[in-house]
């Protein structure tokens, strides 16, 4: 243990020389080690063994099976457009594989981007390297579409982190969520690659009536040499026609139309477990509550945010079935929990602790917002067919307003008091 | 079947109705005879409210009870023994910077090698030339030990073997006015004993407190049983809580554990000319500035004394023998000793003497008072004035490896992220002084409140305070807190940020400010 402490410690670089070597160096460093540093008085001498790195670590680790389902869901979608391997466990190395390939450079980007900057602020600033982008950094792929060009992607997380984040004072002090805000670049800066029909599927190509799958690259090859060795199916080639009746149209953009229009296409069952096109990681229902339970179990999120979401959420939908104006509006209230990423947002981006309201009081009156707010943007405005990343950035942007007011509320209380004593 | 289990239902609602009947029969009858009240359900179902209702201990009786749900246990090893072993302490001394509130440089009025006896005034502050601190034993002055810009830090006393006392002219209490009062204790050295609030200062010569609180308990992690304290004591603590009787234009407030594990000591169940209150929770419900805050909140202006139990028994003393006697008990715990236990010994007690032959290993630290808001000390240091605790802690000063993620060494924690704390919440932990992690911006919330069981903001209000907002600060309350109620928020502080630091910075620009 000792050995490899020293061992660690001799790639240390000088502070003076190289800063920016140095930040990194102490960023992997106390990432492989917890420091020895121990409490200075005056204060407490001994410390919860809870830190920043485990907290935002458990988020991550509660993202996982989002992650594994994500990339598998990636395949399916792909396959099932081709018409090829059309069961849901039907070739599932070849869907497994066709995730991978997918998922990965958009991880590994939105990783050395933002952490690239954040490590470049640290530097920059002279403190240590903050976890904020661990987290962020997870979530981004999740709310990509499968196909997002990397350098949107790159454009988008660097936007992100510069003015989302350090430009308000590192982690910790930013106003919107950062994954959000990512989010909300892409889809106001290149609306194509992030709604309609065409953009929830990877590989397939449209030209004009017409749409047929990509040529595979030298990365299926690769996979498709493994395959092919132990005499599983391979890729092949590409280029195929996809299958008859293929939409590429979400649950919500045929919402519009009514329920009927939806299962039509798509079974309740099918959408509540999540093989249906998407963002990246937000399909699967259980999975994410599965993932939520994970986070208000060990008190990591917010338990009062995610309730009282999910009441606005229901509260809305119900007023929605009773005004009954249009098809969408008549759409039972418990099947907006199928469609769209209710759950994930929920669990997973309305919980931020730094963007969310800081009180619990104010945890109840921001989630409920949050849910009537991102139903309405859902039902009511046909331009936005989701409307969770618009309620919950607006909602941040209100956040610091109700801390506001119910910290006003406390001091008025001991104002009163005050008064009454004298 | 069918017929069977039909039949089966029938009898058991014939059953049930008949004793529902009879059940009401009876309480009609003793409605009549006036005898089924509120309080005695004499009815053969118990109430609602009496099977959610929270029972209290029988020797509370039908006192009210205040309920702390907030707050945290740390659950150490190390709890002293309930053994009072006579401490053999050769040196003890008196410490200025105890005393909050005075000039660093106070007016020494002995010399090294003076001969002085237990009550003998050794120093006052300039500003307030009448409040004498006086020599906790008599002995021979053999240090006087400056610190930072030659402030004072220690006056060192090599104690005598057999105490001498000043003699003190006998105080009739009864017959003499608040004013005469007052400049007896003065000059006795027992002003110093009151602590003021807001602020946790030494309390002003011509302040006249609205209340006075002593809690009779402690609740921090491996605190001292006050109940052992006071034990052959009660006459002098009842003696002091009627001086104090005096001293206040309110009243003054015992808080008493209610938590059902110990019953108090008659000398707290029994006082008199007191408001007694009483408190079931756990840490910081101990705390007297929580309990203010559940009895009569400080207001910005007001003014408040609290004392601790052992120093109203010094108090008491001063009238039931004529003679300022600091004997106090002392808990010595922590997991590095060989034995944890009591000592009785004098105010200001040298860590060295008391920890003699009992530390298992050197790789130690001693601090005087609790882990949460105690202060580091030496071997060769004291014991602060106010402390009736000695606890010895690991020092932590070891690299982890992924320490953030597997938690190799246990720990107590409040985080349900660590298995040890979601599973086994009473397992007792051997802690060390080890940060587990950097320091960082604030980003969790609601920690702070979920372990402070008082209608404050905390994190709103270390805000306020890092940011100069004094109107924030003085409307979120910071006059109700001092460093150590606010000691488990940064216990459990996911961003290690030194709250009980901040705090005082904010107190004492209150404090500048008037």
């Amino acid at each position: 243990m000792n050995s490899l402490i020293d061992k660690v410690k001799g790639f240390e670089p000088d502070k003076e020389k190289s800063p920016f070597l140095h930040t990194l160096y102490d960023g992997f460093f106390t990432f492989l080690f917890t420091p020895n540093t121990t409490t200075k008085g005056p204060g407490v001498h001994i410390r919860d063994r809870i830190d920043l790195k485990r907290t935002m670590v458990v988020v991550v680790l509660a993202l996982q099976l989002c992650y594994v389902f994500g990339a598998y869901n990636i395949g399916h979608q792909h396959f099932l457009a081709l018409g090829q391997h059309t069961g849901f466990l039907e070739g599932i190395h070849l869907k497994l594989a066709y995730g991978i390939i997918q998922i990965l450079p958009i991880f590994i980007v939105s990783h050395v981007v933002g952490l690239g900057i954040e490590f470049y602020y640290a530097a920059k600033k002279g403190h240590g390297i903050e976890e904020g982008f661990l987290v962020s950094g997870a979530l981004i792929p999740l709310i990509m579409p499968p196909d997002i060009p990397l350098w949107i992607l790159t454009l988008a997380v660097a936007f992100a982190v510069i003015l989302g984040k350090e430009a308000f004072g590192g982690t910790g002090m930013n106003i919107v969520n950062i994954a959000l805000l990512a989010r909300a670049f892409v889809f106001f800066a290149y609306p194509t690659t992030i709604s309609g029909d065409q953009c929830w599927i990877a590989g397939i190509e449209f030209e004009g009536a017409a749409a047929f799958g990509e040529m595979y690259g030298w990365a299926h090859g690769f996979f498709d040499w493994i395959f092919g060795s132990v005499g599983w199916s391979t890729f092949g080639e590409g280029g195929l026609a996809v299958a008859d009746g293929f939409t590429g149209a979400t649950p919500l953009g045929l919402a519009l139309e009514g329920w009927s229009s939806v299962t039509d296409v798509y079974s309740p069952m099918q959408m509540f477990w999540g093989a249906i096109p998407g963002s990246i990681g937000e399909t699967s229902k259980p999975l994410i509550i599965m993932g939520a339970l994970m986070l208000t179990a060990t008190g990591i999120a917010s338990w009062r945010i995610m309730v009282s979401c999910l009441f606005g959420a229901v509260t809305m939908g119900l007023l929605l079935n009773i005004w009954d104006f249009d098809v969408y509006m008549n759409i039972p209230w418990y099947y907006h929990f199928y469609m769209g990423s209710f759950w994930f947002a929920m669990a997973f981006m309305a919980t931020d602790p730094v963007t969310a309201s800081g009180t619990n009081a104010g945890k109840w009156i921001y989630g409920f917002s949050i849910g009537i707010l991102g139903i309405i943007i859902r039902v009511m405005n046909p331009a936005y067919p989701e409307g969770w990343m618009l309620a919950i950035i607006f909602m941040n942007v209100f956040a610091p307003l109700i801390d506001h007011y119910v910290i006003q509320a406390n001091i008025n209380r001991r104002l009163k008091r005050v008064k009454q004593v004298a | 079947m069918l017929m069977v289990v039909l039949l089966l239902m029938v009898v058991l609602i014939a059953f049930a109705v008949i004793i529902q009947v009879a059940d009401n029969l009876l309480r009609l009858e003793a409605k009549k005879s006036g005898t089924d009240t509120e309080k005695s359900n004499l009815s053969i179902f118990p109430g609602l409210n009496e099977l959610f209702r929270k029972r209290n201990p029988s020797y509370i009786g039908d006192n009210k009870v205040t309920f702390l749900k907030k707050g945290f246990d740390i659950k150490l090893e190390g709890q002293a023994n309930r053994v009072v072993k006579n401490g053999n302490v050769a040196t003890f001394a008196i410490q200025p910077p105890n005393f909050r509130g005075i000039a660093p440089i106070p007016k020494v009025v002995v010399e090294i090698g003076d001969n002085v006896k237990a009550g003998d005034h050794l120093f006052y502050d300039k500003t307030t030339p009448d409040l004498k601190y006086v020599a906790p034993v008599s002995g021979e002055v053999i240090a006087i030990n400056r610190g930072e810009r030659r402030s004072i830090s220690e006056i060192v006393m090599l104690a005598d073997k057999d105490q001498q006392y000043r003699e003190l002219p006998n105080f009739d209490l009864g017959n003499s006015s608040r004013e005469e009062l007052v400049v007896y204790l003065l000059d006795a050295g027992a002003w110093s004993l009151f602590r003021h609030r807001p602020f946790n200062t030494v309390a002003g010569v011509h302040d006249i407190p609205r209340d006075i609180f002593i809690s009779t308990f402690d609740t921090a992690p491996l605190a001292p049983d006050l109940n052992l304290a006071v034990e052959g004591n009660e006459a002098a603590f009842q003696e002091g809580l009627e001086v104090l009787g005096k001293l206040t234009i309110g009243k003054v407030h015992l808080a008493l554990n209610g938590n059902g594990v110990t019953q108090p000591s008659t000398a707290f169940t029994n006082a008199e000319g007191v408001e007694k209150h009483w408190f079931n929770g756990i840490h910081p419900t101990g705390n007297v500035g929580v309990q203010i805050h559940h009895i009569a909140p400080i207001t910005p202006n007001c003014s408040v004394w609290t004392l601790g139990v052992q120093d109203v028994v010094t108090l008491g003393r001063l009238f039931t023998e004529n003679r300022w006697n600091t004997e106090r008990v002392i808990a010595i715990a922590g997991a590095e000793l060989n034995d944890p236990h009591y000592v009785r010994t004098y105010a200001g007690a040298n860590l060295g003497d008391l920890l003699k032959d009992n530390l298992t290993n050197d790789h130690v630290r001693l601090i005087s008072g609790d882990v949460l808001s105690g202060q580091k000390k030496r071997l060769e240091n004291f014991v602060n004035i106010y402390d009736d605790q000695i606890t010895v802690v690991e020092e932590g000063d070891y690299y982890e490896l992924f320490g953030w993620l597997t938690a190799s060494k246990s720990a107590p924690s409040a985080s349900k992220s660590l298995p040890s704390a979601a599973l086994f919440p009473s397992t007792v932990y051997k802690a060390d002084t080890n940060t587990h992690g950097e320091k960082r911006a604030f980003v969790m919330t609601g920690e702070y409140e979920s372990v402070l069981p008082m209608d404050i903001y905390p994190q709103h209000l270390m805000k306020a305070v890092l940011t100069n907002d004094y109107e924030k600060m003085e409307g979120l309350g910071i006059h109700e807190l001092v460093e150590e109620d606010i000691a488990l928020c940064e216990y459990v502080c996911t961003s290690k940020q030194p709250l009980q630091q901040i705090l005082r910075t904010g107190l004492d620009m209150m404090h500048e400010q008037g």
